[in-house]
């Protein structure tokens, strides 16, 4: 307690030189609870965003569905088995059926992928309740991106062409009913969407699907023939990868920052060290010793840490809640990055996050203030006392 | 209790290397302070006074030969027993007062009681009892940049004080003070010689100092060349 008092004493009495080192190390702990918190906000945004418009609780895929290669579309989709359909019928999971197709917008040839989707449904957040609209011609719907990439609008017509079970290539228009504000690029860019028993029938597969998605936070699964079941962490896992590439840029921001703050803790305690020499001297004249001489030291440089964490709560916390609650807006172009966040981003920050970076700024710092501090345990008081050091 | 030997030294000697030179610092010196002696260590530079004074105070050890303090042989206490010995038991004056200059007078003259682990209470009564000894009572709340050379000085001898020390080690104490200051700085310790029976050995060749002393230990190249009683 009196090295923790007299360490105190110090370090305020030190002044601007201690407080310029204190501003310079909340800064870079700051920006790294903030940039930590931005990246594990997107996780989750992005996460949350593919969970609730398509991964759902898991999806059961079928036999030779692949999604990295459309041209397998064709054969990947089956007859749903009793099992299945039990489940589905009792609101637990709905099915997706894929095909390729093409469109003619404005006389451009499109490729795409045709989704029929049930239009009752209401596990995925697609609107597919503008789906249910049965004036005779075929209903669709599209996301914004791809309204954008096409200049389809809603009450807008276009040709899709598809090709049925027996290879037979067939035309029809579609009304578009719909442009869906989604961030999901995976529900919109090339994709347009249909009911699911109308494209059933437009392929001659009635009763098929690609694949059955369950209902978020469903737990259970059973073992189904020809029907793989794959998890939210193995849907999720591509997203995790991307975010975490995305986090080593940061990372290396942060890092340097760092860097720069523990130098000038590091060079204050050097220099610290070598001014007070005589200080020292008078320090183990008076009786402490050699190790509580260099504790008293490195709990002074240390301190920087603790009165850096201080400071940074102080005007971190109301700031961080800030954005907390109201988002950071996202430039346009943030959506080619591929992210399912939409306009605003919402920092999360867990405890782990700030318990963990506070023992990282603490920990490091006092290292950072021991070292300098090893040649004192060389220094002679009669040296120290005339101003010499090791 | 008066004739209580503190501090003894036998054939003590005290080298410095220097390359492919030696200094002997102390050549065989061979003293002894009693309780409450009012001594000094008078010589010119590079004598051995500041040495000698060092060994006693523990900062220091012989190269060969014996130093007693307090029944403690200086050349093989560990770092820990001579920095409690030195805390406890012995009170240094310094040329250039050594205050600590983010403490306030209160807190330089408390620093030693720090240590100690004394209680707040017992701390505050003896800082202000060594306070009042050196008539600095009510500058206890300034700092040391706020005091003048007589004062600082002051300061420090009450720091040396307030644990109430067998023996009080004072190295130049005068060297940095004006002749009014050094007379009344030599008057308070002197009357602090009187009323606690420390003893004081002083390290100095200021005429000031040696016409307060009631010993007189002339040094030269290290040797004790006299050793003078005042009556």
């Amino acid at each position: 307690m009196v090295i923790i008092k007299l360490a105190l004493q110090n370090l305020l009495g030190a002044g601007l030189r201690t407080w310029l080192n204190v501003i310079v190390l909340s800064f870079a702990f700051f920006a790294i609870v903030s940039l930590q918190g931005l990246l594990e906000g997107m996780n989750r945004q992005t996460a949350q965003a593919m969970i609730d418009t398509y991964y759902g609780g898991g999806q059961y895929w079928s036999k030779n569905y692949d999604p990295y290669d459309p041209l397998t579309l064709d054969e990947s989709h089956q007859p749903l088995p009793e099992a299945l359909k039990k489940i589905i019928s009792a609101g637990e999971a709905t099915p997706l059926l894929m095909l390729p197709g093409t469109i003619y917008p404005e006389g451009r040839i499109k490729p795409i992928i045709i989704n029929g989707i049930d239009p009752w449904q209401k596990l995925l957040a697609i609107p597919s309740h503008f789906l249910q609209s049965t004036n005779g011609n075929i209903p669709a719907l599209i996301g914004n991106r791809m309204s954008e990439s096409t200049g389809l609008r809603q009450g807008d017509q276009v040709i899709l062409q598809w090709r049925d079970v027996d290879g037979t290539y067939d035309a029809k228009e579609v009304d578009i009913v719909q442009v869906m504000q989604t961030s999901v690029q995976t529900v919109d860019i090339g994709q347009l969407w249909i009911p699911l028993q109308l494209l059933q029938e437009m392929a001659g597969v009635p009763d098929e699907a690609t694949l059955v998605v369950m209902k978020s936070g469903s737990i259970d699964h059973i073992s189904i023939e020809d029907w793989t079941f794959k998890d939210i962490n193995f849907l999720l896992t591509d997203i995790k990868e991307l975010v975490k590439s995305k986090s080593i840029g940061s990372t290396i921001v942060y890092l340097l920052l760092f860097f720069l703050a523990m130098l000038a803790i590091f060079d204050t305690q050097v220099l610290s060290i070598f001014r007070r020499r005589k200080e020292m001297g008078t320090l183990m004249a008076l009786g402490m010793t050699r190790g509580e001489v260099i504790r008293l030291f490195t709990l002074e440089g240390s301190l920087h840490g603790v009165l850096a964490v201080i400071l940074a709560a102080a005007y971190g916390i109301p700031l961080l809640s800030y954005f907390v609650r109201v988002g950071w807006t996202l430039p346009t172009q943030t959506d080619s990055y591929g992210f399912a966040i939409g306009e605003k981003l919402f920092p999360a920050f867990s405890a782990g996050l700030i318990i963990g970076t506070t023992l990282l700024v603490l920990i490091v710092t006092t290292v950072v203030s021991f070292i300098p501090t090893r040649k004192i345990s060389k220094l002679k008081p009669t040296d120290a006392l005339r101003g010499k050091m090791v | 209790m008066k004739d209580e030997i503190l501090i003894e030294t036998r054939d003590m000697v005290k080298i410095y290397p220097m390359g492919q030179y030696q200094l002997i610092a102390l050549d065989h010196i061979n003293l002894s302070f009693h309780r409450g002696e009012f001594a000094g260590l008078v010589g010119p530079s590079g004598s051995g006074k500041t040495t000698l004074l060092n060994i006693i105070g523990s900062l220091d050890t012989p190269t060969s030969g014996s130093a007693m303090v307090l029944n403690h042989r200086v050349e093989t206490l560990s770092h820990k027993n001579a920095a409690r010995l030195r805390n406890y038991h012995i009170g240094f004056i310094f040329q250039t007062f050594n205050l600590l200059p983010v403490y306030t007078v209160y807190e330089n003259v408390e620093f030693p009681l720090l240590l100690q682990r004394l209680s707040a209470s017992e701390r505050k009564k003896r800082v202000m009892q060594a306070l009042e000894w050196v008539y600095l009572q009510d500058r206890a709340n300034s700092r040391p940049s706020q005091l003048s050379g007589g004062e600082s000085q002051r300061v420090a001898i009450a720091r040396a004080v307030v644990k109430n020390p067998e023996i009080i080690l004072a190295d130049e104490p005068t060297a940095n003070l004006d002749a009014e200051n050094s007379h009344h700085i030599l008057k308070t310790m002197e009357n602090l010689n009187k009323e606690l029976h420390t003893t004081f050995i002083f390290s100095t060749h200021d005429e000031k100092v040696i016409q307060y002393l009631k010993r007189k230990i002339t040094l030269f190249d290290g040797k004790v060349v006299k050793d003078e009683k005042k009556e």
